[in-house]
């Protein structure tokens, strides 16, 4: 009787033995259940790693890897891409000047051209980028310097934006819409590209600006405040984000549906980047017919409205156009990775083979000791 | 009781009430104190201190994150010591109000036991527990004693005569009892059960009071149980935590196991990771953000607020935060994980089926499951042999009289005795002289002993015993030994019936019953070595028969056939059996009067009673006529030697320490298979330390070793050295040396150089304490070897308690050991699969668990960590915090936990079949610092190929096909699935046993990863205030691209450790890995049946 009331003083009381809580009719049978859970003699699979089990999946990996490879350097081979630097480093560039005297308060755009070559045709549909290097949308204090709820249609999130969004959270004493660094600093500059054609004129190339952003982030995650009959009305009483030339709801002059926190422009710029070196969609200039090319090889020029600063914390401005095959745009590392694996997977294959054999008759000469 | 007036120098102290209170909370300090002390573990400290640094500043996670694990931590461990504690209460308070009885005012009280007070005097009625330490008054006996059975204290189940005080020993009633006006005097409370010292004042009529001392004989102890007496009258004098079993009970110190240690090694390690990568990334923010344009550009501006803070503080606070990023590095769930692990692992042997003993209806038990893993590291074992080895179930083998041997034939207690041995009684024909030796030999053993018979107890009316057709009566004794002596006579047809009245009856051969008047008993102790007892015959003549060990009672004999006799004994004790003397002699009248004299005389001495007791029995045992000798066998455990020898191939050195004589316990370690007969057995005894000193025989037996190891070169494992010592040199020679005499030097260091080459050590005639102190020379030596003591009896307790692993036998002497060991087993032979299969599975399965947890953080962390070198130092999480929070909580928490359960690399058969796999996970080897490095390396490995693979996949292209981009929250989610995936498949990888739970928890496991992450992204959570996860995942998985990479990244991860792998199984297989590839051996002899030969012919075979 004493023993019980001690058993559970000791360090694991729970499951001490027959003396302790013995008073539950624990006598009745202690020997221990023959399942084979608790005898630990569950059935099971018992795979061992050895050079003859592993050669074949090496050998497979190989013949798997090598071919994926190729097909995907050959594709990402066979996208076109052409990309342009438009920051306007050089004295040389035609967007020297724009560059240079740039400022913020000016009420005046300045425009640059630039003139570009293709060397080759643009067969199917072309998608435009522009590029921003050392450009740190991933910084954290950037990172998190919005208001999903305001951005979602959220009338007290308008009006009073998270505490996120600091230093950007309300400018003359009103609230800023949309609110936070990324807003603020949305990319402004316009970009219109020309063709020119054999007999010197400029023909304006169609830029379709819808579906540059991700379906569910233009219909779910970004809402319009209230109602969306009129903008204007909805957004009153919040002031536009500090740097901006215009407010929210006129981002788009051409289109009543893509203004607001809906803008897809503005939507693309939300999405943050991983890396500091980054692009974004622009434009998507859809293939018409199917017998001319969607750029033909030949002169092209494009039209700048410079309005975004990069030079002050050194960054590149990039336009990028480029083909898009099923595995995205050019990029020949996945290619030349799979390629690379694959061939050592093989080449270890073969390794392993010589080792099996030679190692193999070894062991079964020799017993086990003991 | 007040104190008379004039009691000198008396200090009035507190006495606690009797209340027993092993509970740790009360219902209001719960709180609080469980909270103090789980924070006063490091680790939960840690995290604690992490999560207060989310609180207070801004950091890149919310606290959540860190907060979420830990609450969890933290009431799941307050809920079950809670319970546990709940449990306690229940116990102490069904103990604290059971009820006693005490006098009050002349009458019988009923009263709850908690309520008793130090000099209450209680009633306590047979077989009636003692509620608290009392001193006895009077007992219901006339000669003033009282039977006691302590066996809930010290495991000894025999009945203990406990005596009055003369002065109130006469005490009857109620009313007598109060009346009595008396103080004592004792000494504080110790543990020590077999020592006090007190003393009683008693004062009658106002006379000088009378004094008499009190000692151990006149305490009963709390716990122990009234026999054989109808009441006792006893004062209390310590109550409650004051009493000797309650300071016995004080919690023993923690064990802690070398993984345990490796284990905090390591995470010291990763702290000092941590707080590098953290010191690194701060002082590269401050070095790159040194121009403004990068701190500050215009698109990213920092608050008034931040901008005021000092430099000093802002670089503190970033380091604090890049902490806190990078902690999970040193993940809560080790922890936990670890615990679930010990816990739940332990089940496993309390269910085992083969360590079940049906005889004693038990299995085996867990009294810690910290130390599971150690079982798998043993390298010394420390076994009793009484007991452990043995069955410690005396059989009497055979008797000589005067050189002729009677050995009674067949069965004993159910077991049935080789055919060869079954030979009835080789005498021939008796003469007059010898029939006379003959009976008085039969008769000696009848009388001369301490033996109960308890009649046919009966149970709800049926009478117990009856089946099997064994007798109605049955013999208890303290002594198995006189038990079996006892029925050894029985079935050479001389049965002890019973003691009546003091007078013994015999019914001997011709079933005549012949009654002796038992006068005294010489009890046996172990300075004499033997006891007597006097005896009148119904002739009227006196008898004194004395028995005991041969070296007792040689020196005393003066006539008989010694020759013979010592012959027979000598070979006797060679064969490992237990041998006894006998020898009598005849008293006459005034001889006997003489006798009683001495002992009436000693008997009722105040002062030094033990010694002039000593004295008596030695003026009155000398004299002899020798009679003859027994033998009994301890037969060895079933598969004893079996064991041993496997214990042996598993490259531990078994130890055997005893208190028994040398010869019968080297006999025991041949027939146990411990020294071989190739085994060179080297003697450090105290028979050769007569003829040479010491010094010599330490030096010349460690120039033996050195020189015998020269010659085999590096091979030590094969020579075969068996050291035998006995008590008395080891405590020469571990006791310094005082005269500091030039080569003396420390004999310690030679000795342990001795034993270290030698296969098995033997050491007998030891004192409890001085086994302890073998173990703890062993485990103090410059290897720090981990050590397993393994034992039955209550002097077993110190080495078990000193041992890192303490095993318990649940054998015939009682439950101390088992009580106080870590595990216990029913049966020596346990300790076979206890060690090599549960211990190895254990180790390599919490080895495993340890180094893969480490593992996967550094997979988990390193991504961020080098992130920041391509976020500009900010703090980003690669990850988003439901990710954070979950990947050691759920993601990646279940396989390896049931890995760490379920695991079994080669399958028990083959663990049992070569205990030298053992070997192959000596001396932590699977959590050594190569290993961890190796492993830490392909954490690196895995890390940079998940974030440098996502980076170039995500340099500056497109991901998908309709043109659209991704943000830093695919990337991170990419890595992310790769990761999951990787460290999982590592692990699927490591599996060697897949159960359908494996299958179920690895792809269940992935599965819920995905199934979490879609539901995660697919709806606009309303109450979190971001939604940068809405769609990502999906988006992901629709890009033809993500899968290819995820697939390429997740082969090229694990490549590394595959051919790693192939390569060592290929190149230089280990002994284990060697077993996995040979599936199924052949028929191999049952080993069983090779010591079952060796077993019985092992007494004849040197």
């Amino acid at each position: 009787m004493m023993a019980s009331s001690y058993n559970a003083k000791e360090e694991d009381g729970h499951h001490s033995g027959p003396s302790s809580h013995g008073g539950a009719g624990a006598v009745k049978s202690k020997k221990p259940d023959n399942t084979a859970f608790k005898q630990q003699r569950l059935p099971a699979w018992q795979p061992i790693l050895t050079a003859g089990t592993v050669l074949p999946a090496f050998f497979v990996i190989g013949l798997i890897f090598i071919p994926i490879g190729i097909g995907l350097y050959v594709t990402s081979n066979n996208i076109k891409e052409f990309e342009i630097d438009y920051t306007g480093v050089d004295v040389s560039s035609p967007c020297f000047s724009c560059a240079k005297n740039y400022s913020w308060d000016s009420t005046t755009s300045c425009t640059c051209s630039v003139n570009f070559t293709l060397e080759q045709p643009f067969e199917s549909n072309v998608f435009m980028y522009y590029g921003l290097s050392n450009f740190y949308q991933n910084h954290r204090r950037y990172v998190k310097s919005r208001d999903d709820s305001q951005l979602n249609g959220d009338r007290s999130a308008l009006t009073n934006p998270s505490k996120e969004c600091e230093p950007y959270r309300t400018s003359e004493g009103q609230p800023i819409a949309p609110c936070g660094a990324i807003a603020n600093s949305l990319f402004n500059d316009t970009l219109v590209l020309y063709h020119v054609d054999s007999n010197g004129t400029k023909i304006s190339i169609p830029l379709a600006k819808k579906g540059i952003a991700w379906w569910t982030d233009k219909h779910v995650k970004f809402r319009n405040p209230g109602g969306n009959d009129n903008l204007t009305i909805a957004f009153q009483g919040t002031n536009k984000p500090v740097n901006w030339r215009k407010p929210v709801f006129e981002l788009d002059p051409d289109d009543r549906d893509n203004n607001g926190f809906i803008n897809e422009d503005f939507i693309v710029w939300m999405r943050t980047a991983a890396l500091p070196t980054f692009r974004k969609l622009y434009r998507i200039i859809h293939k018409k017919s199917s017998s001319t090319p969607t750029l033909a090889s030949g002169r092209y020029i494009l039209d700048i409205t410079y309005n975004y600063p990069v030079l002050s914390f050194d960054g590149r401005k990039r336009m990028i156009l480029s083909t898009i095959s099923w595995m995205g745009g050019k990029n020949p590392f996945l290619g030349i990775a799979y390629i690379t694996v694959g061939s050592i997977c093989f080449f270890l294959g073969v390794v392993l083979l010589i080792i099996h054999h030679k190692y193999d008759s070894r062991n079964s000469s020799a017993d086990i000791p003991n | 009781k007040e104190p008379p007036p004039g009691a000198e120098a008396y200090i009035p102290q507190r006495y606690p009430d009797n209340r027993i209170v092993s509970s740790k909370y009360t219902f209001w300090n719960f709180i609080p104190k469980n909270l103090f002390e789980q924070f006063r573990r490091i680790a939960n400290f840690y995290f604690l201190v992490i999560f207060l640094v989310q609180l207070i500043i801004d950091t890149p996670t919310s606290p959540v994150t860190s907060g979420l694990p830990l609450f969890f931590v933290i009431t799941v461990t307050a809920i079950k010591q809670g319970y546990e504690d709940w449990l306690r209460h229940k116990a102490d308070c069904s103990i604290n109000e059971c009820p006693v009885d005490v006098v009050q005012r002349g009458k019988v009280a009923r009263t709850q036991s908690h309520k008793l007070r130090v000099g209450d005097i209680v009633v306590v009625r047979e077989d009636e527990t003692f509620p608290c330490d009392l001193i006895l008054l009077s007992s219901s006996r006339q000669d003033g004693t009282c039977y006691v059975t302590t066996a809930s204290l010290d495991g000894e189940s025999s009945h203990k005569t406990y005596y009055a005080i003369p002065d109130t020993m006469a005490f009857r009633t109620d009313q007598e009892v109060d009346s009595l006006h008396a103080t004592i005097e004792c000494e504080q409370p110790q543990p020590d059960l077999y020592k006090f010292v007190g003393r009683i004042n008693i004062y009658k009529n106002k006379e000088e009071p009378v004094a008499r001392p009190l000692g151990a004989e006149n305490l009963l102890l709390r716990g122990a149980t009234l026999k054989n007496t109808q009441h006792i009258y006893a004062v209390a004098i310590y109550t409650g935590m004051e009493t000797k079993m309650a300071l016995n009970y004080q919690s023993k110190s923690q064990k802690r196991s070398a993984v345990e240690k490796s284990m905090n090694a390591f995470l010291i390690v990763y702290l000092c990771i941590l707080i590098s990568k953290a010191v690194v990334n701060t002082v590269l923010k401050y070095a790159w953000q040194w121009s403004p344009d990068r701190d500050e550009p215009w698109y990213n501006h920092r608050t008034e607020n931040e901008r005021q803070r000092h430099v000093v503080v802002r670089a503190f606070t970033d380091f604090l935060a890049f902490t806190v990023l990078f902690n999970y590095i040193i993940p809560v769930s080790m922890y936990v994980t670890v615990e679930m692990q010990k816990f739940l692992g332990s089940y496993f042997i309390t269910w085992d089926e083969e360590m079940f003993d049906e005889e004693l209806g038990e299995g085996a038990q867990v009294n810690t499951s910290d130390l599971n893993e150690e079982l798998g590291q043993v390298q010394y074992v420390f076994t009793d042999k009484t007991g452990t080895l043995t069955e410690n179930n005396m059989e009497f083998i055979e008797c000589c009289v005067d050189g002729n041997v009677y050995i009674p034939h067949a069965i004993c207690n159910g077991q049935i005795l080789s055919a060869a041995s079954s030979i009835d009684m080789i005498d021939s024909s008796p003469g007059g002289y010898r029939r006379e030796h003959e009976d008085l030999f039969f008769r000696a053993l009848c009388l001369c002993h301490t033996v109960q018979v308890k009649e046919e107890e009966t149970v709800d009316g049926i009478k117990k015993g009856i089946h099997q057709g064994r007798p109605t009566s049955f013999y208890i004794s303290s002594s198995p030994d006189e038990v079996a002596l006892v029925e050894g006579m029985k079935r050479l047809g001389y049965t002890y019936l019973r003691l009546k009245d003091n007078y013994m009856e015999i019914l001997n051969k011709d079933d005549e019953i012949e009654r002796f008047e038992l006068l005294h008993v010489l009890n046996f102790d172990s300075v004499r070595r033997r006891m007597s007892v006097i005896v009148r015959a119904s002739s009227g003549e006196y008898l004194l028969f004395c028995k005991g060990a041969d070296s007792a009672i040689f020196p005393l004999v003066i006539s008989g056939k010694v020759e013979q006799v010592k012959a027979r004994v000598e070979q006797n004790a060679v064969e490992g059996l237990r041998t006894l003397c006998v020898a009598y002699k005849r008293l006459s009248e005034s001889e006997y009067q003489e006798a009683c004299r001495h002992l009436t005389d000693a008997k009722l001495a105040l002062q030094e009673r033990e010694q002039r007791l000593a004295e008596a029995y030695d003026v009155i045992e000398r004299d002899f006529v020798l009679l003859g000798a027994t033998a009994v066998e301890d037969r060895l455990q079933e598969k004893a030697a079996d064991t041993i020898e496997s214990l042996h191939k598993a490259g531990m050195k078994v130890w055997v320490l005893t208190g028994d004589k040398m010869e019968t316990a080297a006999a025991t370690c041949y027939a146990s298979k411990l020294f071989r007969r190739s085994t060179q057995i080297l003697e450090l005894t105290k028979k050769r330390t007569e003829e040479q000193s010491l010094h010599d025989v330490l030096f010349e037996l460690n120039r033996t070793v050195l020189r015998q190891r020269s010659i085999s070169g590096l091979s030590v494992d094969c020579l075969d050295f068996g050291l035998i010592i006995d008590g008395a040199t080891l405590s020469a020679v571990l006791t310094p040396k005082q005269d500091g005499g030039a080569g003396h030097g420390n004999y310690r260091e030679i000795f342990l150089e001795i034993c270290r080459n030698c296969s098995a050590v033997l050491c007998c005639r030891m004192a409890p304490l001085q086994k302890a102190q073998i173990v703890k020379l062993i485990k103090a030596s410059k290897e720090h070897p981990i050590t397993l003591a393994v034992g039955d009896g209550a002097n077993d307790v110190s080495m078990i308690l000193e041992a890192h692993v303490g095993i318990g036998i649940m054998g015939k002497e009682g439950r101390q050991a088992a009580r106080n060991s870590d595990y216990a087993i029913p049966k020596f032979k346990h300790l076979k699969k206890m060690l090599l299969v549960h211990g190895h599975y254990y180790y390599i399965r919490i080895a495993e668990l340890v180094q893969y947890f480490f593992y996967k953080n550094v997979c988990f962390i390193f991504p961020q960590f080098l992130y920041q070198f391509f976020c500009g130092f900010s703090q980003q999480p690669l990850y988003d915090t439901a990710y954070l929070t979950l990947y050691n909580i759920s993601f990646t928490s279940l396989p390896i936990l049931l890995y760490s359960l379920v695991e079994k690399h080669v399958t028990m058969e083959t663990l049992k079949r070569e205990p030298s796999l053992y070997r192959d996970i000596a001396k932590n080897s699977l959590l050594r610092w190569p290993v961890f490095l190796y492993w830490t390396c392909l954490g690196v490995f895995d890390a940079v190929v998940f974030f440098f693979g996502a980076y170039f996949l995500f340099d500056n292209t497109t991901f998908t096909s309709n043109g659209q981009m991704f943000g830093n929250w695919t990337f991170g989610t990419l890595v992310f699935t790769v990761l999951v995936f990787t460290v999982t498949l590592k692990l699927a990888l490591d599996t060697h046993h897949w159960t359908w739970i494996n299958h179920f928890v690895i792809w269940g496991s992935l599965l819920f990863y995905v199934i979490f992450s879609l539901l995660w992204g697919g709806i606009i959570w309303p109450f979190l205030n971001y939604q940068r996860m809405y769609y990502v995942f999906m988006q992901m998985l629709s890009s033809g691209p993500a899968w290819l990479s995820i697939i390429l990244l997740i082969t090229v991860s694990l490549l590394p450790d595959v051919i790693k792998k192939v390569l060592c199984r290929a190149m230089c297989p280990t002994a284990t890995e060697r077993a996995q590839s040979t599936p199924c051996p052949c028929l191999t002899v049952e080993p069983s049946t090779i010591f079952m030969l060796s077993q019985s012919s092992s007494r004849m075979s040197f």
